[in-house]
């Protein structure tokens, strides 16, 4: 037993200084492109250089291009193989969290009493693995989300926060939707991922219903595929009012569910 | 050159050897590119042939395609054999019109049990013989009239959601006093995958588990129909995140294979670099899921540890911690420079070292040892009946490698070991996992110190009408990826067999009277990953 404390001892801490202090190690975000909105010199130009996009993430608006964050599952096709040559700016941050609700309600949804713990039930409606791959590391070392009073429980009566991730299969649709009543008051929602989004590259169909919000309704939403470890912190945080999350839509939380072509 | 024609040969005389067997009653053709011997049979040939394959050749079942026309349904089995053997696809052509049911080959390999459960549940084609053709996929809010793959069925409107009328009645064999029934999931432990187990139990001990999976079903092969080849790629890449690389290959080798692109070497190198890269990370993965399962706090932080950091070299050298958006048809979308080589190099030797460290501590742990050895138990004669394949197959002595005995890519050319375990019990497959993490870093090192020049994808890849299969050897095992073009290049039929899929299948021989305690070890050794099994 004794070489097991000594090597835990051993390594140290590797946890990461986020929030007080920004992440700076490199890898630990697939990264949006930035620099966007851009603009072209014609309304052509821009909607061609928009169409490399299969999700429609980049949107051409007369003679710019705009960047839907919720929309984008790093494909890296505007940054590698584009023909139009655009040496799209690409960057690794990870505050990315945004909600239809202002911070204020957030924060009243739970109130000071949460802010030390609250607890989170995973529900998997048809993700692909990565999503869940990420969440996991938040328990472990590197992130240790345990030290911001966020756990994770096995069973959805203990839960405050249903974090969602996939596009929300039709076989799911009757246990997500028991969780989601077992789940006591106040319960928050959080859509992890493109998939839950928006139904990512699923889409909707026959077998999945394109994101959890056409069944519940969603409080926080995380862009990214899978969204990196900091920034389903992020989202965590903003849901008990400690940081800000960006603004959006009601309707853009499913923005567009058709599947493109 | 010599090479190819020692393969053309030894091609012909297995064509030449399946005619004569066959009195010349059989179509036999060879295609060298492909490596393949396809027979064309008819319905009373096709179980004494599968019986041949499998008990005179040493054959493998590896996939059951099913395809329709117009007027008929294709069918399409697929094996593979030992190292320098070609893979032997069936071909059976039957009429829709006569409303046939087709010889289920289930009873002679059970390997063929799922394949055809599914062929059933998704088509609605009826194998004779199969022990218990039940659905699988479609769960019990379906209509039983209605088979999603069908080309009559519109895959884009959303599903029907009658009013349940069959319940789902699990099953239940064990008849003793105060015998009950012990259900799991969907929604179950942390952040567990969804699917249903149900086990059998009288007091402490579990008799049996059936598992309940497609939970998680998307219609993969469904919605990818009709679609360009670059958005299928998204699919492909993205049905299970956590072997992303190795599928999104098998596709692109298959439409590759159908437009006939050669590969500049450099994108087939780089190809191994990646899919061994995931290998990697996927392998520690697994080794801190099954350090977690025994609770044992250090060890899970420390493996927890090298795969967080496994996850940020690929980020720091591909963009993404899941290796997403390197592959296309033609080659891959990302160079690797000097730099970056020897960076990536470095690193996996580096988490490798700490690897081995942290593995010398658990071996050496006899608390840790009495909750694997002889735990989830598969002996080599379940393995080879049910097919089963990579790391699971391995650990219990069937040593089969689609990297050696179909080799793709650059495999052909580079030498690695594929190790191999007698025992078939979690602590065999622990052993496997770390031995072949070292495989692993081993090739990496070897093909990042002389990466071939040259370009890092075909020139052009252009579109043509065809079908072929992909395959590659996935962080769990084999999978196969068969796709049909149309005349505009998009894609009419698109068909996987996955690992999880494969294995979930054998996954009762290693839960069978165990304890309780035991079922998060066996889970966590088996390592399956359900977006895979679903897809
Ligand atoms: S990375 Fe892909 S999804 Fe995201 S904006 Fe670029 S093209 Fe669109
Ligand atoms: S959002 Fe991306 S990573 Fe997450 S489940 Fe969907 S495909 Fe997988």
């Amino acid at each position: 037993m004794w070489e097991w404390v000594w090597e835990g001892i051993r390594s140290g801490i590797v946890t990461t200084a986020y929030p007080a202090r920004e992440e700076t190690a490199s890898g630990v975000s697939p990264g949006f492109p930035t620099d966007l909105p851009r603009t072209f010199a014609a309304a052509g130009e821009a909607s061609v250089a928009a169409s490399c996009c299969p999700t429609e993430a980049l949107l051409s608006e007369d003679q710019q291009v705009v960047l839907r964050e919720p929309r984008c599952i790093h494909c890296y096709r505007c940054l590698r193989q584009t023909e139009t040559p655009l040496a799209w700016q690409w960057q690794g941050n990870y505050e990315w969290a945004v909600s239809p609700h202002p911070r204020v309600e957030l924060a009243k949804k739970f109130g000071r009493s949460f802010r030390r713990s609250l607890h989170l039930r995973i529900l998997d409606a048809g993700a692909c693995g990565a999503c869940l791959s990420e969440i996991e590391q938040l328990n472990k070392p590197y992130y240790n989300m345990h030290r911001l009073g966020f756990f994770v429980t096995p069973t959805p009566r203990d839960a405050d926060v249903l974090v969602v991730a996939g596009p929300m299969t039709e076989h799911m649709r009757q246990p997500l939707l028991s969780a989601y009543e077992a789940m006591p008051t106040p319960k928050a929602v959080l859509a992890l991922g493109a998939c839950a989004i928006f139904g990512g590259v699923f889409g909707t169909s026959f077998a999945s219903m394109g994101g959890v919000a056409s069944l519940i309704p969603v409080d926080i939403l995380v862009p990214g595929c899978p969204p990196p470890p900091l920034a389903i912190l992020h989202a965590l945080l903003a849901l008990i009012g400690r940081v800000e999350p960006a603004a959006c839509e009601l309707n853009s939380s499913s923005p567009g569910g058709e599947r493109g072509d | 050159m010599a090479q190819g024609l020692s393969k053309n040969h030894r091609q012909l005389d297995l064509a030449e050897a399946i005619a004569k067997r066959w009195h010349w009653k059989v179509n036999v053709s060879c295609d060298t590119a492909l490596s393949q011997c396809y027979v064309e049979c008819d319905r009373n040939q096709l179980l004494e042939l599968c019986r041949w394959l499998i008990d005179d050749m040493d054959y493998a079942l590896g996939s059951l395609i099913v395809e329709e026309t117009n007027e008929n349904w294709l069918l399409r089995y697929v094996f593979y054999g030992e190292p320098d053997s070609e893979a032997v696809h069936l071909g059976l052509r039957l009429d829709k019109a006569e409303k046939t049911t087709v010889p289920s080959i289930s009873p002679i390999i059970h390997a063929a049990d799922w394949q055809e459960r599914e062929a059933w549940d998704l088509f609605g084609l009826r194998f004779e013989g199969h022990p218990r053709l039940i659905d699988i996929v479609r769960h019990e809010a379906w209509p039983a009239e209605i088979y999603p793959m069908r080309k009559n069925f519109d895959g884009s409107q959303p599903g029907p959601h009658p009013p349940v009328e069959r319940p789902f009645q699990p099953y239940h064999v064990v008849q003793a006093p105060g015998a009950f029934l012990m259900p799991i999931g969907p929604v179950f432990s942390d952040a567990a995958e969804s699917a249903l187990f149900l086990l059998e139990s009288v007091g402490e001990d579990v008799i049996r588990i059936w598992p309940r999976f497609f939970y998680k079903f998307r219609g993969v092969e469904k919605i990818a129909e009709g679609q360009a080849v670059d958005r299928v790629l998204l699919l492909a890449e993205r049905f299970s995140g956590t072997s992303s690389f190795a599928h999104s290959l098998a596709f692109c080798q298959a439409v590759e294979a159908i437009c006939r692109v050669d590969l500049p070497s450099r994108a087939q190198a780089l190809r191994i670099v990646f899919a061994e890269l995931e290998r990697f990370r996927h392998h520690v993965a697994a080794i801190a899921g099954i350090c977690n399962s025994t609770a044992l706090a250090v060890a899970t932080s420390q493996a927890g540890i090298l795969e967080e950091e496994a996850l940020r070299l690929s980020g720091t050298l591909t963009g993404h911690r899941y290796l997403f958006g390197l592959n296309k048809p033609g080659g891959v979308t990302l160079d690797l420079n000097d730099r970056q080589c020897e960076d990536l190099s470095s690193g996996v030797q580096a988490i490798f070292l700490k690897l081995a460290r942290l593995y010398d501590l658990l071996r050496y742990s006899s608390s840790f040892l009495d909750r694997l050895e002889e735990v989830g138990m598969v002996t080599k004669d379940q393995a080879r009946n049910y097919g089963l394949v990579g790391p699971i197959a391995r650990a219990s002595g069937l040593a089969r490698d689609l990297r050696q005995v179909l080799p793709y890519a650059l495999y052909s050319e580079i030498s690695f070991e594929v190790p191999q375990e007698e025992e078939g019990d979690g602590y065999a497959r622990l052993r496997l996992l770390f031995r072949e993490a070292e495989q692993s870093a081993k090739i990496l090192q070897k093909i990042l110190s002389f990466l071939p020049p040259g370009e890092i994808a075909a020139r052009e890849v252009a579109l043509k009408p065809g079908a072929a299969l992909g395959w590659a050897e996935a962080p769990r095992g084999a999978t196969f990826h068969w796709v049909r073009l149309d005349e505009q290049g998009r894609v009419r039929r698109y068909h996987l067999t996955t690992p999880s899929f494969t294995n979930w299948h054998g996954f009762h021989f290693a839960a069978e009277d165990f304890a309780y305690q035991d079922f998060p070890i066996i889970m966590a050794s088996f390592g399956l990953s359900n977006a895979e099994c679903d897809r």
